[in-house]
């Protein structure tokens, strides 16, 4: 976390920082039009507000604005909320190999902050997690600085979407920056067959099924584009050598 | 100026639980457990395919249904960022620039034909 000052007055925080300067302004653009949508969908200043400042969750809140304007029951919203960020359900499964070794708040509140460009730049930049204390030292000291500037600009641009709404029309579409921020990130990791493949693989499944509700076709295609990249690493392992070990 | 009344107080709480929930979903026990094989090699594929699944639906679909007219300002903001990634990958390409040179072709044609 960011306020630890074993994290921030780490050198490896500034690397954290430098490396999400660059997506900052589509991270800021994606937070402004998530502001103007909330107030627009007829919630007050004040609930828009808590809930971009505490709840911190882009998709999540879009997703349960229209529940929200019909008073929904609450059941419904969370169980709304909880699909559409079942994602972050897998990159938790990830981070736990890099977070273990913490105590139970400071794992929460890790995660709580890691997002999704957060994970993809920390999981490119250590692929395996460190085995000493300084290696960890370095993760966190990382974590934390791209972190806190993902927070800090998503909630910059949010709050001033939620004041300026009535200036920012939706329609000039200016939050398409976060998912072209997105898409820098993709391109930086298409550098093997397999992972091209699998980018295939979960665009087309995303795609075909984007009618599903909750958001559901995220994780669908995750999961289809993943087993089948699984399926034929372990086809062509077997046809070239048997496996020692550790095979499922 | 900003009034302080909340109208669902509960609902938003109940939502932040639901982000440190699903954020930390796989970190809250205490208890020591090693993941599958399998499923620690899917990891790997994790980060690329949730992108993908999540920006492919955003700008090759419509209103829950693939796109089908070519004229729309989604799918070529990020042919020209992908581009401009690609005709500079020697020189390390900064994102930055794939959002700026997206966005310059994105903004004046969806203002022009929309998408």
């Amino acid at each position: 976390m960011f306020f630890l000052p074993q994290n921030f007055s780490h050198p490896a925080f500034k690397e954290g920082l430098r490396s999400i300067v660059s997506v900052c302004v589509g991270i800021f653009a994606w937070g402004l039009m998530t502001g103007v949508a909330m107030v627009n969908s007829g919630l007050s200043q004040a609930d828009a507000l808590a809930m971009t400042l505490l709840v911190f969750a882009g998709s999540s809140q879009l997703a349960v604005l229209p529940l929200l304007a019909v008073n929904a029951p609450w059941s419904v919203v969370l169980a709304t909320a909880f699909c559409v960020n079942l994602r972050f359900v897998v990159f938790s499964a990830h981070m736990r190999a890099y977070l273990a070794h913490y105590p139970r708040w400071y794992r929460l509140c890790s995660s709580y902050f890691t997002a999704d460009i957060t994970y993809v730049q920390f999981i490119q930049r250590f692929p395996n997690p460190a085995k000493d204390i300084e290696g960890q030292q370095v993760e966190q000291a990382y974590l934390a600085g791209n972190a806190f500037l993902n927070w800090a600009s998503w909630m910059s641009g949010s709050i001033l979407g939620i004041f300026l709404t009535q200036y920012i029309p939706a329609q000039w579409g200016v939050g398409f920056a976060g998912i072209l921020a997105l898409l820098g990130l993709t391109c930086k990791m298409l550098n093997t067959p397999k992972r091209w493949l699998v980018a295939l693989l979960a665009s087309v499944a995303a795609c075909l099924t984007v009618a599903w509700p909750l958001k559901l076709n995220i994780l669908f295609a995750m999961v289809v584009s993943v087993l089948i990249c699984l399926g034929l690493e372990r086809y062509t392992m077997l046809s070239h050598q048997t496996p020692k070990g550790s095979t499922p | 100026m900003l009034d302080f009344h909340l109208e669902h107080p509960w609902i938003i709480l109940g939502l932040s639980v639901i982000t440190v929930l699903s954020r930390g979903f796989f970190v809250i026990s205490d208890r020591h457990f090693e993941l599958p094989y399998w499923l620690e090699r899917s990891l790997e594929y994790a980060p690329i395919a949730a992108l993908l699944a999540v920006i492919a639906p955003e700008v090759l679909t419509l209103h829950g249904e693939l796109i089908h007219h070519w004229l729309d300002a989604r799918w070529m903001a990020c042919l020209a960022g992908v581009l401009y990634y690609a005709l500079l990958r020697q020189r390390g390409p900064s994102l930055l620039g794939v959002i700026v040179v997206g966005m310059l072709v994105y903004l004046p044609v969806h203002i022009w034909a929309g998408g």
